[in-house]
């Protein structure tokens, strides 16, 4: 019998400890920079579905898909009386409203005297307000949640979303969003 | 004593008490309601427990108390007692929200070392061995 062969020579030897160190960089990069919990909608880029809402508000008419597609950009903005962060957005929205956006609202299971409460509150920027009692407007343009907003263009194109609440830092950029739907 | 543990009760409200919002809408027609034919609700159930809610996003639709999952649960459980194949919803949401929404994965060009790594795997796994007892035969 000759003496035992080494099983592994050289760099091969440390091939399982540079897996394992590989795997726990890894682990950490996950750690320290966990993924976005936003789900962006898929439907960018895409026409809006067709639907129609009811009027969620006194005084303000419903909303339909028909009335995205007029010509020129909108927003639809999604939101409720119950959403926190849609009454943080309000003074962007009045601002965005006064620059000459138009602004169609989607209130999301929301209840008329909830809702007026809220506008009276908060100021109503907007030109339309279609109630989505069951969240099926919202599910068919795959928006994950409230306050969401689109910017539609003028043949009813979805062309940017913007997840969670606008805030001053974001109003440049739904004026730049809405100037290129514009072309 | 009955004061002190109302009182406990009170705190223990007290600090329970939700810190989200929530909407004071009833929930929809069949989020929490059955459809009458066994066999639709299963395929129901079915779809409802591999499709993610989006507010508590671990959860299952068919786990969540969250009112979107409510609403999205009586939607396909409606769209199902209308005829619609379970699969062809799946793929309605995955159009809208990606595969992220879908807890049955797919292999896509994205996804697929996650199937071919096990079969990788075994096959080196086999190599080595094939190695190892061949040398330790000729020894």
């Amino acid at each position: 019998m000759t003496a035992p062969v080494p099983r592994s020579a050289g760099w091969t030897r440390w091939l399982p400890l540079a897996l394992f160190a590989l795997f726990v960089a890894l682990v950490a990069w996950g750690l320290y920079f966990p993924a976005g919990k936003d789900v962006p909608s898929r439907l960018v880029g895409q026409p809006l579905p067709e639907f129609s809402l009811p009027p969620a508000a006194d005084g303000k008419p419903g909303l339909a898909r028909a009335d995205l597609a007029v010509g020129r950009p909108k927003l639809l903005n999604v939101f409720a009386s119950w959403c926190i962060p849609c009454a943080a957005e309000a003074p962007q929205l009045a601002q965005l409203a006064a620059a000459g956006v138009e602004i169609e609202g989607v209130a999301v299971r929301d209840q008329k005297p909830d809702l007026a409460a809220f506008l009276a509150r908060y100021g109503n920027p907007y030109s339309r307000i279609g109630a989505d009692e069951r969240s099926t407007v919202q599910l068919a343009i795959g928006s994950s949640g409230v306050p969401e907003t689109f910017v539609i263009d003028g043949k009813g194109v979805i062309r940017h979303q913007h997840i969670g609440d606008i805030t001053a830092d974001d109003v440049p950029e739904i004026l730049a969003k809405l100037r290129e739907a514009s072309q | 004593m009955m004061r002190l543990l109302l009182a406990l009760f009170a705190v223990l409200f007290a600090l329970t008490a939700p810190l989200a919002a929530e909407d004071t809408m009833p929930p929809a027609p069949y989020a929490y309601r059955q459809l009458d034919d066994p066999a639709l609700e299963a395929k129901a159930q079915t779809l409802m427990q591999t499709i993610r809610c989006l507010t508590c996003q671990s959860q299952s639709i068919a786990d969540s108390d969250a009112s979107m999952a409510g609403d999205l649960r009586s939607q396909i459980r409606e769209r199902i007692a209308a005829g619609e194949q379970p699969e062809a919803i799946r793929t309605w949401l995955v159009q809208r929200y990606g595969d992220y929404i879908s807890y049955t994965p797919r292999v896509t060009s994205l996804t697929w070392p996650l199937f071919a790594a096990p079969l990788a795997i075994l096959l080196m796994a086999g190599l080595l061995l094939r190695k190892r007892f061949g040398r330790s035969g000729t020894a």
